[in-house]
């Protein structure tokens, strides 16, 4: 199992976070793990983006030109990603704010309507965790119980307390995502 | 089994020091390494080994007190980013010159100048050529991985002070920005003036005992006589790190026809290249060097016979494919393929340029 992925989105939306979860999750099963974010001039743009690699075997590049799923929470992040998937590969996407939708035939997209979710539910400081449930059911490449952990490994402790609330955005997520193509 | 934590490389620098034993840690604030000092400040060694970890007032300032940290023999270590560094070089020149040990680590970024926060490697030659004056060389490990941002603070201490000479950690911006998985290693404990004394011999100015003469360490002698026989001496050691240390790993290299250098991260994404490569039935290769003094040149040497080509692959305009082709000396053709000021190739673009340049 290879999965190479990159979430993009706004400053502030937890893209960064997401990925660091994911990537603790991925060291929880066993597997072999990369994360590299932006932190160049476009993180003072406003958009925010990490390359996350979840790997049975050792991971060689961690640049990528190709991806296997692209996460996308904004319109840049849209135009920037959606050509950067591989045919056959993910693109999942928060419809909250964007203009131009997908319009690739080659892969398969879905939507999560993340923002307006995790709103609703009043936990919109969860709304990453959302979008990663809704990821997860769509690729289920970690068991749930590592998700957890991994979530443990990457709350400081004084955080330990919001475990639930994350545990239920990410079942949120798991229950509302649609296919769109 | 020991514990496995995702830290960024710049991170588990820090670790790694605390782990290993270091006495001092002194530096200055720089883009994309300052997680080092942060990640120091947030442990708080101070209360548990006894470290130091101190901000100076500059990178000059830093390293002055490397200089004097490691006269009294403590294992001590600064970082910064490329621009810092060059405010280091005359201090790594006076240390090499004192033949003191110590680990520096530079996380390169874009140059010249202030330049861009971007990973780069275009201080190889002022890493391995000599940044400050006179002749001197320094040990220069590059690592690939965040394992190995770990591992070699450990290596760096061990050779810095097997030699007594200043060691680097050359990484960049992507290998110290980038998380990964780490395994932590037992911890080591600071070593007693006493257990100085007995590990590394009795130069460091521990206090003088009345069965020897004080020590005088410094890298001024102005008779050239002198100066030469410490020259000579340097060299002599410089001969010795080279026919002992030489550390490299090599990828799909025994049936290569081809052969890709590369180090730190474009090593990785070399990595990639090699995969892209076989799977167009192209046997292609990568040789990584990890210690880029000493470098790997009787690997390469080796290697040459059975090669048709080699391509040297770098972030920057190309500074080891000068080394490469010295080793190679003339006996199969030598590309060279880079990018420059922050900006970094992905393994497809690598691999165009390789298809290229040997019209394969």
């Amino acid at each position: 199992m290879k999965e190479e992925l990159i979430i993009a989105g706004f400053g502030g939306q937890g893209v960064l976070s997401m990925g660091r979860i994911l990537a603790y999750s991925g060291i929880m099963q066993d597997k072999e793990v990369t994360w590299m974010p932006s932190y160049g001039p476009e993180m003072r743009g406003g958009t925010a983006n990490v390359t996350v690699i979840i790997s049975d075997k050792r991971i060689s590049s961690p640049i990528l030109q190709w991806c296997d799923t692209a996460i996308v929470l904004n319109q840049q992040s849209m135009d920037k990603f959606e050509p950067m998937v591989k045919k056959g590969g993910l693109l999942l996407y928060d419809p909250n704010g964007i203009i131009r939708h997908p319009t690739r035939k080659d892969i398969k997209v879905c939507s999560i309507e993340a923002a307006d979710l995790s709103n609703r539910m009043e936990m919109s400081k969860a709304f990453n965790m959302v979008v990663l449930g809704a990821y997860l059911k769509v690729k289920p490449i970690l068991e749930k119980e590592n998700v957890i952990k991994g979530l443990k490994k990457s709350l400081p402790e004084r955080y330990h307390n919001l475990i639930p609330m994350n545990e239920q955005a990410i079942e949120l997520g798991m229950r509302h995502v649609k296919e769109v193509i | 089994m020991a514990e496995k934590l995702l830290k960024k490389g710049n991170e588990a620098i820090a670790l790694a020091a605390i782990r290993y034993g270091a006495d001092g840690y002194f530096g200055y604030p720089i883009t994309p390494q300052s997680e080092v000092m942060e990640t120091l400040m947030e442990e708080m060694p101070w209360e548990t080994t006894g470290m130091v970890v101190l901000q100076a007032e500059s990178e000059t300032s830093s390293i002055n007190m490397l200089y004097g940290g490691a006269c009294c023999g403590k294992k001590v270590m600064t970082s910064s980013s490329s621009p810092g560094i060059s405010l280091m070089c005359e201090g790594l020149s006076y240390m090499a010159g004192a033949e003191l040990p110590c680990l520096v680590v530079n996380v390169i970024r874009g140059g010249p100048g202030l330049g861009t926060i971007q990973p780069a490697q275009g201080d190889y030659f002022q890493a391995v050529k000599g940044g400050g004056h006179g002749d001197y060389k320094i040990i220069v490990l590059a690592p690939a991985s965040v394992q190995e941002m770990y591992d070699f603070v450990g290596l760096g201490f061990d050779l810095a002070f097997k030699y007594r000479i200043p060691t680097m950690i050359l990484s960049d911006g992507a290998i110290g920005q980038m998380m990964e998985k780490v395994e932590l290693r037992d911890p080591v404990k600071r070593l007693t003036d006493e257990e100085i004394v007995e590990k590394y011999g009795d130069w460091a100015t521990v206090g003088k005992p009345a069965t020897r003469n004080g020590n005088i360490i410094s890298s001024l002698s102005l008779a050239a006589s002198e100066m030469e026989a410490i020259n000579l001496r340097l060299q002599e050691k410089y001969k010795t790190i080279e026919e002992n240390e030489i550390r490299f790993e090599k990828l799909m290299c025994d049936d290569a026809d081809y052969m890709l250098v590369a180090f730190g991260s474009s090593a990785r994404i070399c990595e990639s290249t090699v995969e892209i490569a076989r799977e167009k039935g192209i046997r292609l290769g990568l040789l990584r060097p990890i210690t880029l003094f000493p470098f790997p040149t009787p690997v390469i040497q080796k290697m040459t016979p059975q090669l048709k080509g080699i391509m040297s692959v770098e972030l920057n305009s190309g500074q080891m494919v000068e080394d490469v082709r010295l080793a190679v000396n003339g006996a199969v053709p030598v590309e060279f393929y880079g990018r420059m000021g922050g900006s970094i190739f992905s393994p497809e673009e690598v691999f165009k340029a390789f298809a290229e340049k040997f019209k394969l």
